[in-house]
């Protein structure tokens, strides 16, 4: 089975990632204690990095690292004592994964339509609104848009919480400020998607037939035009990511993005290794599932 | 369409006459020429200038007037240290222009040569390197930008040369940036090079060279790179804007380039950390944002430009 194999060739990849990851932090100067008070006595200092083991040599180190990954322990974060990583995951997947898919929802919501009408109506007055929406969406960053929001929309108008993460109306503007980016790119997409699926053989032996327009492009051309737009879905969550951290330290959301920043300033090892193995092991699950999508939506590809 | 005076000229000629009838592509090629110019020209402007002139645009000097509205004096207002909004943002441009440079440099590097030499070779190698790059595609290779700039970012700081000049350490810190960003920026270009390689290699006047008796290196040298031109330089422009995107983010968290340094990106994290309820300082957002999003403008239509002047079919 092929989508099996996949899954199984992503293990090696992942202790790629962690040793990586687990290295490049410790080859950084000063300890995660360094920026607290002076520890009382030498005595303190030692038996705390003996707590957290970090007395030992570093293969050791991950060797015990790895022994608690496969008892699914990400180990005790250095920063937030009284948590373990696995808590902070716990608390912070659930915020950052309900607005990464807002973000997405809302950019499929406005990208799939607009390139759908400017492909159906190619070289008219919705193509060209269709496409400026596209270049503009493209080229105005979360981190742009999002302070504008936040004046505009919160403080000046008065319509929405500034930010934070306590009702439904926090999650909008932060929806819009992520997704906008992305809805673009599916604009632009879909749209080239429609344009060659509707030169296709297959769609012109359908009007031929006889079929009408409207439900030429809905049963037959959009079936085809959609694939441009999920195999972009992969590159798009690894993207979605890096403009949540920005959005969601515009906003003060408390997501796992904060988390990080805060943890790879704070020199905070297993804090940081298992964010970032913990983005591996989704974004491969992701894009395990986007190929899947992929073979059914398309009949003429097949994985052996 | 009838081109009678193009039929022999050569494809970078005709090119480039098809990108010159590109008005959008025209007009931002002119906004970014008249960009470079005002980011050289300014500093050297700033020198020579009356010094009442000067000490008004400084961009590090910190005066009493915090928080001006733009007006005649400031035309872009002034931060909460009564700096020069303007000169900051063209001093931020410096950077972040040059990270954008600079990092497009080394993705097209790493993505020229490995697209060229997994397209050439063929087979098992074609196959492995490919499937490296797909797997690189979907990680969330920001991370390790991240990483890798803290980790070695604190090195840096503790490098005995730093502690002898502040600027050199700097330095160190963009360069580190720019190679870390290339580094993940070049797989497109790698795909798209390996693409143009494959159709190339089997074109009749690569097997006549090859027939001659040319080794590969030469081939690779003189036929077939130097025929990926028109879309290197394509994905050139549609890579940079992306790189400069990454800066921005990077530098808003405090990750990319340190105080007094400034870039677009950490000019708006000034800009949003003023943000508060009672008074609304506009331009601290407005100024640096706009010409960020110009310039990216700028840049996304200068690479359809290119796109449309070479034919250049397909996506990353």
């Amino acid at each position: 089975m092929y989508f099996l194999r996949r899954l199984v060739f992503a293990i090696p990849l992942v202790l790629v990632v962690s040793a990586i990851a687990f290295f490049l932090m410790h080859i950084a100067p000063g300890g995660p204690f360094d920026r607290e008070r002076a520890p009382a006595s030498p005595e303190i200092e030692r038996n705390l990095l003996a707590k957290y083991h970090l007395d030992e040599p570093v293969w050791k180190q991950y060797l015990r690292y790895l022994y608690g990954l496969a008892h699914g322990d990400f180990g005790p974060s250095l920063k937030y004592r009284d948590h373990s990583v696995s808590d902070i995951i716990a608390q912070g997947l659930p915020v950052s994964m309900t607005l990464g898919t807002l973000a997405f929802c809302f950019a499929m919501g406005i990208g799939l339509p607009i390139g759908f009408f400017a492909a159906a109506r190619r070289g008219g007055w919705e193509d060209y609104l269709g496409n400026a929406f596209a270049i503009l969406a493209v080229c105005i960053p979360g981190l742009v848009i999002a302070p504008l929001l936040i004046l505009i929309v919160s403080i000046k108008l008065k319509l929405l919480p500034v930010g934070l993460w306590v009702s439904p109306a926090c999650a909008i503007m932060p929806m819009v400020a992520l997704g906008l980016f992305f809805s673009g790119k599916i604009a632009r997409l879909f749209r080239e998607g429609m344009l060659s699926a509707m030169q296709s053989e297959f769609v012109m032996a359908a009007r031929s037939k006889g079929l009408g327009e409207t439900e030429l492009l809905i049963r037959h051309a959009l079936r085809i035009a959609i694939l441009p737009v999920v195999s972009y879905a992969g590159p798009m969550l690894a993207d979605l990511l890096t403009g949540s951290f920005v959005v969601e330290n515009i906003f003060q959301i408390p997501g796992l993005g904060v988390f990080l920043v805060n943890a790879s300033e704070n020199l905070d090892y297993t804090m940081v290794v298992g964010l970032a193995l913990l983005y591996a092991v989704l974004l491969i699950g992701l894009n395990v599932f986007v190929d899947l999508a992929y073979t059914l939506l398309d009949p003429r590809v097949k994985y052996e | 369409m009838s081109e009678p005076n193009l039929e022999h000229a050569s494809p970078g000629r005709r090119a480039w006459m098809r990108f010159k009838r590109n008005r959008s592509a025209l007009i931002s090629a002119w906004y970014l020429a008249a960009l470079l110019i005002a980011v050289v020209a300014w500093p050297l402007l700033l020198n020579v200038a009356p010094a009442h002139f000067a000490q008004l645009h400084d961009p590090d000097r910190v005066s009493d007037s915090q928080f001006v509205a733009p007006d005649a004096r400031h035309w872009f207002g002034t931060d909460i240290h009564g700096r020069d909004l303007f000169s900051r943002v063209l001093y931020g441009a410096q950077i972040s222009l040059m990270v954008g440079a600079f990092g497009t440099l080394v993705s097209l590097v790493i993505g020229v040569l490995w697209g060229a030499i997994a397209g050439y070779a063929g087979g098992r190698t074609d196959s492995v390197m490919m499937r490296i790059v797909d797997v690189l595609y979907s990680q969330p290779s920001i991370i390790f930008v991240i990483v890798l700039v803290t980790t070695l970012g604190g090195l840096i700081k503790r490098a005995h040369f730093v502690e002898q000049s502040a600027t050199l350490g700097g330095m160190v810190r963009i360069a580190l940036l720019f190679v870390a960003l290339g580094a993940i920026s070049w797989l497109s270009m790698a795909r798209i090079v390996r693409g143009q390689v494959l159709t190339l290699r089997t074109r009749q006047f690569v097997e006549a060279s090859r027939a001659l008796g040319a080794r590969p290196r030469w081939i690779l040298a003189r036929h077939v790179i130097p025929n990926t031109f028109g879309v290197v330089i394509t994905y050139l422009a549609l890579t940079m804007p992306a790189i400069i995107l990454y800066e921005s983010f990077l530098s808003y968290l405090g990750l990319g380039v340190e105080p007094p340094m400034a870039s677009w990106g950490s000019l708006i994290a000034e800009g949003v950390g003023q943000i508060n309820p009672v008074r609304i300082y506009w331009w601290l957002i407005i100024f640096p944002g706009a010409t960020l999003v110009i310039t990216l403008l700028a840049l996304n239509f200068i690479g359809d430009g290119l796109r449309d002047a070479w034919d250049v079919k397909g996506r990353p």
